[in-house]
């Protein structure tokens, strides 16, 4: 917010720890849902399931509102450059969560159609297994990105980070994007 | 169900008709090719047969054998509820059949579909696109020599892309093989 | 200045055609679609319809599957209702191997595959609620889908992608306590097909939206290959259950519910009524259906029992054939067709007659209503887009395979 190092040290790990929790309690999704995990994410987001407890009520149908990016299903590669696209118009802070076996590694499609998995072509913070997953695993996951969320250096703009790193794959030439793994600490 | 359809297409087309049968339950004729949208033709407007629709356009690859490609169409009367397949020989070297987009509008879609996948041309149709895969995709997948896992990323962006930002166009360019566990 | 706002508005206003894009990744359409429109104000005067953002190859992957193996993609083709699918597959196999498959696996088929369309149409009226605004229904309807699925999970072990089909029979029995669950889950259902009936039919809005937009007329949709609840909406009573029964549709009694203006009101309408049917055929089938066994005894494509297995030689090579090589398919080619949630599900499958197919090829009816699409939006308004889409219940999965 700019105002930290003003403030002393002691209340800015408060305030660090604050937007943390801010942070993941409010995450406006992006739901890029193409294939038949898209009908788990419906049964997630509705009645039964609920994931407006969690705190991930609201989509919001405009990558430029949204801070979590669910890519749910398979995506291929004729719809590789769309994805792409979306996730540079979002703004940061940002998260990408690969809904399903199709997103994280391509599943049982390994033919010249499928990416074989979207952390080739955009970083992924969050992968859930299963074809598709049950919402319960979805639940499961969208925890286990809050917590990561929390844990996320506010102070030294992780997103920050995120973009450095990538300028650094792209310069390297290497066509693989690492996502940024646990350094929070 | 009864061979009065066989019947129908050898009576009037003896000439152009290879084979008959009607092996479990599908009444089949294989045909010559360049007299086909005349058959169809016939088939549907025919008070007795009234084939009015066309139920789907495929290919099959037989890679071995010569001729190699054959394209399967299948009509259907919803009248008089019968049904028939025509197949119709196309050559490798000569990979292209007659279009009948003009007597069906559910053909143009299915021809372009055959020609993304097997790269039969249909001579005539009006707007030969792919349909499934992406323009700057080569080759056709669904021939038997094309490898299951030879991915083409769709690397150059599309004419009507190109407003996008620039940090997207140079991520494209300077990623030439993404995408693929083979490549 | 001032005086010119006052000046009568009728004069022709001259206005440049507008391209725009809606897609691939749009909200209102539930698969990525794009359409590039040409726009006349708000009025669509030319529509460029583009799939094939989902294309997984799945024909390739058939072909380099056994025959077996081919169920769960089959499974991912029209994922609202995989049983449909497994179904459709499983009969066109079984036709090619001439089998029969005993009458108990039939009526299980028979049940299964209404309760897979309940499932379809729920996800179509709700979906199509939703994206008119009507979050309540959406939320209704969304609850009878899970009614729905906890059944298929009981008997099936799996919500969504259930692969239960086999090739002459079906993976197990319904479960023991199945008559008295559906018994539970029929009231609930019938109590949530009333409250969709109450918020969407008389709905002032919902009846704006609906009436008149995106008219189909029976010789376009005979034409363009519609089939399905899109195509009897224009009055045209054509349903594989009937005309062609399979399974055990030629011994229950049901009616065809058919439209007469073909807009999407009607589809709306023809789907609603189709719900009622599919319960009243499980009823039918639940009363009739006699014990016995569920998987053909045809020892080309039925794994042995496990005692033969452990106990005798032939039983052990059977097992060990049919899972290594696979069934093997005696050579031919045979178009089988069924009536899935959204039209005719055709397969033409090619053998070459050994363990995995030559050339599976689906004829998919989304697909198909995908390639007519365009004449259903051109000279409507932008915002008639939204129901058409729905109405038409294009899943990605199904349309470009």
């Amino acid at each position: 917010m700019g105002l930290e190092h003003q403030l002393p040290e002691v209340l800015t790990t408060r305030l660090e720890s604050a937007v943390g929790w801010a942070r993941k309690h409010s995450l406006f999704q992006y739901p890029f849902a193409t294939a038949c995990c898209g009908m788990e994410y419906m049964a997630t987001a509705s009645s039964r399931y609920d994931i407006a407890r969690f705190g991930a009520e609201i989509p919001r149908f405009s990558p430029r509102q949204a801070d979590l990016l669910w890519v749910v299903g398979t995506v291929n590669h004729k719809l590789a450059p769309f994805l792409r696209r979306i996730y540079e118009q979002m703004a940061e802070p940002k998260w990408v969560m690969a809904f399903g076996v199709c997103a994280s590694t391509g599943g049982f499609y390994d033919n010249y159609a499928t990416v074989q998995g979207i952390d080739k072509i955009i970083p992924v913070d969050c992968y859930i297994p299963g074809c598709p997953p049950r919402p319960e695993q979805v639940i499961d996951g969208l925890l286990a990105l809050q917590s990561k969320i929390q844990a996320e250096p506010w102070m030294k703009y992780a997103y920050e980070e995120k973009a450095k790193r990538r300028a650094e794959m792209e310069r390297s030439g290497n066509p693989l994007f690492t996502p940024i793994d646990g350094q929070e600490t | 169900m009864s061979k009065k359809l066989i019947d129908f297409v050898a009576k009037h087309f003896a000439d152009e008709v290879l084979d008959s049968h009607s092996r479990l339950g599908n009444d089949t004729v294989v045909l010559k090719r360049d007299r086909l949208p005349e058959i169809v033709e016939r088939l549907r407007d025919d008070e007795s047969t009234a084939m009015n629709m066309l139920r789907a356009i495929t290919s099959v690859d037989y890679l071995n054998r010569i001729p190699r490609f054959e394209v399967v169409y299948v009509l259907y009367s919803i009248s008089k509820k019968h049904m028939l397949t025509l197949r119709v020989v196309v050559e490798e070297e000569d990979c292209t059949a007659p279009s009948i987009h003009h007597l069906y509008g559910a053909a143009g879609w299915m021809e372009r579909e055959v020609w993304d996948m097997y790269g039969v041309e249909f001579d005539g149709h009006p707007d030969l696109r792919r349909v499934l895969l992406y323009e700057e995709f080569e080759g056709h997948p669904l021939r038997k020599d094309y490898a299951k896992q030879a991915s083409q990323p769709r690397l150059d962006l599309l004419v009507r892309e190109r407003d996008s930002v620039e940090e997207f166009n140079v991520f494209y360019k300077s990623k030439p093989s993404e995408g693929s566990r083979d490549s | 200045m001032a005086e010119d706002i006052y000046q009568p508005l009728d004069q022709d206003i001259h206005t440049e055609p507008m391209i725009l894009q809606m897609g691939p990744s749009h909200p209102a359409t539930h698969g990525t679609v794009r359409f590039t429109l040409t726009l006349d104000g708000e009025k669509v005067i030319k529509c460029d319809t583009e799939v094939g953002y989902l294309h997984r190859g799945f024909e390739k992957e058939c072909e380099n599957s056994t025959w077996t193996q081919v169920f769960p993609y089959t499974d991912r083709l029209n994922y609202v209702s995989p049983l449909l699918n497994n179904f459709g597959y499983a009969l066109a196999v079984e036709r090619l191997l001439e089998i029969e498959v005993p009458e108990r696996c039939n009526w299980i088929r028979t049940i299964m595959g209404e309760i897979s369309r309940l499932s379809d149409h729920l996800t179509c009226v709700g979906a199509g609620g939703l994206e008119l605004g009507a979050m309540t229904a959406f939320l209704y309807a969304l609850e009878g889908r899970e009614l729905v699925w906890d059944l298929i999970e009981e008997v099936t072990g799996a919500r969504l992608t259930v692969s239960y089909g086999r090739i002459g029979g079906v993976k197990d029995d319904l479960t023991e306590d199945f008559a008295d669950r559906w018994a539970y889950t029929r009231g609930r259902l019938q109590e949530i097909h009333a409250n969709t009936h109450k918020l969407l039919t008389r709905n002032r809005i919902f009846l704006d939206r609906m009436q008149g937009t995106g008219v189909l007329t029976p010789e376009m949709g005979i034409s363009y290959g519609y089939t399905g609840p899109v195509l009897r909406s224009t009055g045209v009573d054509y349903d594989v259950r009937k005309d062609h029964p399979y399974f055990m549709y030629g011994e229950v009694d049901f009616d065809v519910p058919v439209g007469d203006t073909g807009d999407n009101y009607d589809r709306y309408l023809v789907r609603m009524e189709e719900i009622t049917q599919s319960i009243r055929i499980i009823d039918q089938c639940l009363e009739r259906m006699e014990p016995g066994p569920v998987n053909s005894d045809d020892p080309r494509v039925v794994l042995p029992e496990k005692e033969k297995v452990y106990n005798s030689i032939e039983g052990m090579i059977n097992h060990f054939k049919i899972i290594f090589e696979g069934i093997q398919v005696p050579p031919g080619e045979v178009y089988s067709y069924t009536e899935a949630g959204n039209g005719e599900l055709g397969f033409y499958i090619v053998s070459n007659g050994t363990g995995k197919p030559w050339k599976i090829h689906v004829r998919s009816p989304s697909l198909i209503m995908m390639g007519g699409l365009h004449h259903l939006i051109e000279g409507g308004l932008l915002a008639d887009i939204i129901p058409t889409f729905d109405t038409i219940n294009m899943i990605g999965g199904e349309c470009d395979k």
